[in-house]
């Protein structure tokens, strides 16, 4: 476990408020991820984990709250501080979010290229060795995210990822629709390249099996408030009612699903 | 009475609309031209923006040309054969494929090919969560995707429309010496000695400033797209109609402001 200093958490959210049109989707958040750990977030769709992740990464702005990398608010930082303080995360985004006008090394290598610490061919050789980290031959660079299926997009995404060896990555949902196998696959490089950085992560899933191979900690996210956190090796036997009947996938039990009359 | 304030309320919510967008998208375009100025720049953006702009478009500029000085040419020619007055055939041609027309139509034109491009492209990128990777990956969207193409657009155009000009003219030429027996050489003596250089520079600066609403409409448009597919379909679909509506409207008041004598 690598914690920096004084046991400063490496994320720390608290009362992280936000709503939409009224509507509210988080509803006072706290959470501590641990350096150098991978925590999972679990919650039903609709539950505000990815306007979490997006208030962490800067991408939506919250109504309230602190939100701490390093011990530093990131949301009373000027931009350029924000932007340094992006420089160090990696974001595996649900459905990869590459960009389509760009072959395969020119996206894994988008930020190294973008941020001019790299030239273009450098960039290739760079690629060419961050895509094998991901099980992906050297030719994969050249073709087009089209060109791929959903499973070579995913570790593309996460080679894009990892590419500038951050020292957080978050992941939106890596396994979203992929066959048990490929999501296994998945999982199994994302364990690796974690700790082979070192880095922090912090995931979204609605996965269990996916959950327990991936995390070290999880949370479970319900109505906008963080309801439990635990060691992710005890999901389905926490005694908290909420987390069991979600990670056993019960249609009994105290969630029960909205339907609008 | 009840129905009178409806329509008062109705009237005064759309005004209030019209003003915030209008302010939205005044904003929109400060910030993409202040990244003008800042580095990092795009250029290789910024090329692949004016190839499409301006040899992609050229077919379809140069067609619209032609044609339209050919039917001009003809039917001043019927007009003016009531007065006697068929020698201002090359003159009425020439005058108006330069100041008004050329600009005109190729801006129409863009609007259609490039206006719907950037909207799709941009739009797309936004659903898909490209443009929040970019963030992700320390690049700023509006200097990434808005400002290269914005500076293309302004400087494309008119480049488009000094190919319309030559190409409408030449149609007329074809028509009045081919169709209409004029001497070839008195033709072009016509048009050249009627033609000043401030009418062309007339329809260069309007379509300059052609170029960067078609610009502008498609990438705000296309940025602020929300809701899938359907959400792309209809800024496309607004970004062709509000850039095409822009042109003739600011056609009218360029002319009246500026070139009216």
């Amino acid at each position: 476990m690598k914690d920096n200093g004084a046991g400063i958490p490496k994320i720390r959210l608290r009362g992280v408020r936000k709503a939409f049109n009224g509507k509210v989707v988080l509803d006072g958040i706290d959470l501590d991820v641990r350096a150098g750990h991978s925590m999972v977030i679990l919650g039903g769709s609709g539950s505000g984990k990815s306007v979490m992740l997006k208030c962490i990464l800067g991408l939506i702005e919250p109504d309230s709250g602190v939100i701490e990398i390093d011990g530093r608010d990131v949301l009373r930082m000027s931009r350029r501080e924000r932007e340094a303080v992006n420089d160090r995360i990696g974001m595996l985004f649900q459905n990869g979010a590459l960009f389509d006008s760009l072959p395969v090394w020119e996206n894994v290598c988008f930020k190294l290229l973008a941020q001019g610490r790299i030239d273009r061919r450098a960039a290739r050789e760079k690629a060419a060795e961050v895509l094998a980290q991901v099980g992906l031959a050297p030719s994969v660079g050249d073709l087009y995210p089209a060109e791929l299926s959903g499973g070579m997009q995913k570790r593309v995404a996460l080679a894009r990822a990892i590419a500038a060896q951050p020292d957080i990555v978050f992941l939106d949902e890596p396994n979203t629709g992929l066959d048990p196998i490929m999501a296994a696959v998945i999982d199994g490089l994302i364990v690796d390249v974690v700790k082979r950085l070192g880095a922090t992560a912090l995931s979204i899933t609605h996965d269990m099996a996916s959950a327990r191979r991936i995390g070290d900690d999880a949370a479970m996210i319900h109505k906008g408030r963080i309801v439990w956190t635990g060691p992710a090796a005890s999901l389905g036997q926490t005694g908290n009612p909420l987390v069991d009947q979600f990670a056993r996938g019960e249609r009994e039990g105290p969630i029960q699903m909205e339907l609008r009359r | 009475m009840d129905l009178l304030l409806d329509a008062l309320a109705a009237i005064g919510r759309a005004v209030l609309r019209i003003c915030r967008t209008t302010g939205a998208v005044t904003l929109f375009a400060l910030e993409a031209l202040s990244h003008l100025v800042r580095p990092p720049f795009y250029g290789r953006l910024f090329g692949r923006a004016f190839v499409e702009i301006a040899y992609f478009s050229l077919p379809v500029v140069a067609l619209t040309a032609v044609f339209t000085g050919m039917v001009l040419a003809l039917q001043s020619y019927t007009g003016f054969s009531r007065f006697n007055a068929e020698g201002a055939v090359a003159n009425v041609v020439v005058l108006s494929i330069t100041r008004e027309l050329g600009p005109v139509l190729a801006g129409l034109m863009v609007a259609g090919r490039i206006g719907a491009s950037f909207a799709a492209e941009i739009g797309t990128m936004r659903v898909t969560d490209q443009i929040d990777a970019l963030t992700t990956l320390s690049t700023n969207p509006m200097k990434y995707l808005v400002a290269p193409r914005l500076l293309a657009g302004t400087i494309a155009l008119p480049l488009l429309v000094l190919v319309a000009d030559v190409l409408g003219v030449m149609g007329g030429w074809v028509i009045g010496t081919f169709r209409l027996d004029f001497s070839s050489a008195a033709y072009l003596r016509s048009t050249f000695d009627f033609l000043q250089a401030g009418d062309v520079l007339h329809g260069l600066s309007k379509s300059a400033v052609f170029g960067f609403v078609v610009a502008l409409m498609g990438c705000w448009f296309g940025y602020t797209s929300r809701g899938g597919a359907q959400g792309v379909g209809g800024a496309t679909t607004s970004a062709v109609v509000s850039s095409s509506i822009l042109i003739l409207a600011l056609d009218y008041v360029l002319t009246d402001l500026l070139f009216a004598r």
